[in-house]
């Protein structure tokens, strides 16, 4: 009830965002094993609170997610972030769709993290609680962090992404193999987290995930934009063919 | 028949009352063992760190290298140093055959290579599993191997032991460079050597049997890491 209420209080918090967008992506080339992932992909992401990636299978979601979190180049065009060069003040995270978790407790895994983002020893402990806290893990703090239920997993991973203390945190499907009880707890993290102004992209085939969380909608379809809108309208009025597919089901025709 | 069983129980005995020239020469073996695998791991683990995680040119053929020197002939192992370190050798001067020290250098050339292969795969898997999380996290490459060993620290564990098992029943390396001199070289497998070629069954049956003891004992850890690791590996 008190999270309902939250967000309810963080939609409305939402609409007064004018930021400049996080990333700007101009002509984005990407081939993997010859084959062209990304083609030609033009965009800016992360303006309001939450962007939303969609899109069938092997359109390139999780490729142009890699590509923002640095774990990819681009075989061509720029990616231009928001602010500018100096990683250690703006910090972008990315939660993968399998967590992947150090063989450590729950708290193993956020002090390791505080340590390499360049956190003093002495101050590791207190923000290590404050994450568990934040991802209502505390009582799990002792836990080897691979024996967490599948949902507590996924709040760890994305906790510990928070422990970089981001500017943009990159989410990839972080709620696929999850129960709708997990998928609610991992959906409120998400909006405390963009409270807290973090912008998220967030790359998902779940439409209602989408619609409760998302501001805008990137649609792509093989390697290009198909598709971007404000969330209410890509869902109530496609303006792309495959996208109306998309939601109806039957993509591939 | 008759000899066996009069030899078993006097090895018995042998071992029940904690016979000194026994227990020395039981002493001998855990310290040079236990002194060979504590220097192969000071190399041992770094290298197959920068094995298993690292990228730097000629690392394929190194890793080749180590992975057929865990098969390394320990007589071949003994004559080699034993040419190094006699008085005409290039190793000469220090003086070390047929010292403690020598026999310590001969198991840890075995030795060595056995931990490294074993920690370069614990390390590689695992590597492989936590990659993209490094370079999301942005880390160095000091810190990634410092995670990597510390994440595969029960795994490792086999690779030490899997070490000191085979330090502890080597026996060709040890007689060539030690000498199997009593009271200063003598181990448990040079002994045993020793004591059947002379015929005297009880201490060398004595000290096989504390010889497989130790090698139970060993197994029966390497087992019980195995099984932790894995718990804490699946969760």
């Amino acid at each position: 009830m008190v999270e309902s209420n939250r967000l309810t209080n963080l939609a409305h918090h939402r609409g007064a965002q004018t930021r400049p967008p996080a990333v700007r992506l101009h002509d984005i080339q990407l081939r993997r094993g010859g084959q062209p992932i990304l083609r030609g992909l033009s965009a800016e992401l992360g303006q309001a609170d939450v962007s939303a990636i969609m899109g069938p299978n092997g359109a390139g979601k999780t490729q142009l997610l890699r590509l923002l979190a640095g774990l990819a180049q681009p075989d061509g065009g720029t990616v231009h972030f928001a602010w500018p060069d100096a990683p250690e003040k703006h910090r972008i995270a990315l939660v993968f769709q399998r967590p992947v978790l150090l063989r450590r407790s729950t708290l193993g895994n956020l002090s390791h993290a505080l340590r390499q983002y360049g956190v003093p020893r002495r101050r590791r402990l207190s923000r290590a609680m404050e994450l568990l806290a934040f991802g209502d893990l505390t009582d799990r703090a002792r836990t080897p962090a691979r024996a967490l239920s599948g949902g507590e997993q996924q709040r760890l991973a994305l906790v510990r992404a928070m422990a970089a203390a981001p500017d943009l945190l990159l989410l990839d499907e972080p709620t696929s193999n999850l129960d709708p009880r997990s998928t609610a707890a991992i959906e409120a993290l998400i909006l405390r987290a963009t409270a807290q102004g973090v912008r998220v992209i967030l790359v998902t085939h779940d439409a209602g995930q989408a619609r409760r969380l998302a501001d805008d909608i990137l649609f792509l379809h093989d390697g290009q934009v198909a598709e971007h809108s404000p969330a209410a309208r890509f869902f109530d009025m496609p303006a792309s063919a495959q996208a109306a597919a998309y939601l109806q089901g039957d993509l591939y025709l | 028949m008759q000899d066996f069983t009069t030899a078993f129980f006097a090895a018995f005995d042998l071992v029940l009352t904690l016979d000194p020239d026994l227990m020395q020469i039981v002493g001998l073996s855990l310290l040079v063992s236990g002194a060979a695998v504590a220097l192969s791991c000071l190399i041992g683990f770094p290298l197959g760190a920068a094995l298993g995680a690292g990228r730097f040119p000629g690392r394929l053929p190194l890793l080749v290298l180590v992975n057929a020197a865990m098969g390394l002939p320990p007589v071949v192992v003994g004559l080699t140093l034993y040419l190094l370190l006699s008085r005409a050798g290039p190793l000469g001067p220090l003086g070390l055959l047929y010292t403690p020290a020598a026999m310590i250098l001969a198991q840890a050339v075995l030795v060595t290579p056995i931990v490294a292969a074993l920690t370069a795969q614990i390390v590689a898997d695992l590597s492989e599993e936590y990659r993209d999380l490094f370079a999301t996290m942005g880390m160095s490459r000091t810190a990634q191997a410092a995670t990597l060993m510390w994440d595969g620290r029960f795994a490792l564990t086999t690779a030490v032991l899997a070490g000191a098992g085979r330090a502890l029943a080597e026996v060709g390396a040890v007689i060539i460079v030690g000498g199997n001199i009593d009271h200063v070289t003598r181990v448990m497998t040079t002994a045993i050597a020793l004591e059947t070629s002379r015929g005297a069954l009880e201490l060398a049956l004595g000290l096989g049997l504390i010889l497989l003891a130790l090698s139970l004992g060993i197994n029966a850890a390497l087992m019980g890491m195995r099984a932790t690791a894995r718990r804490l590996a699946d969760g």
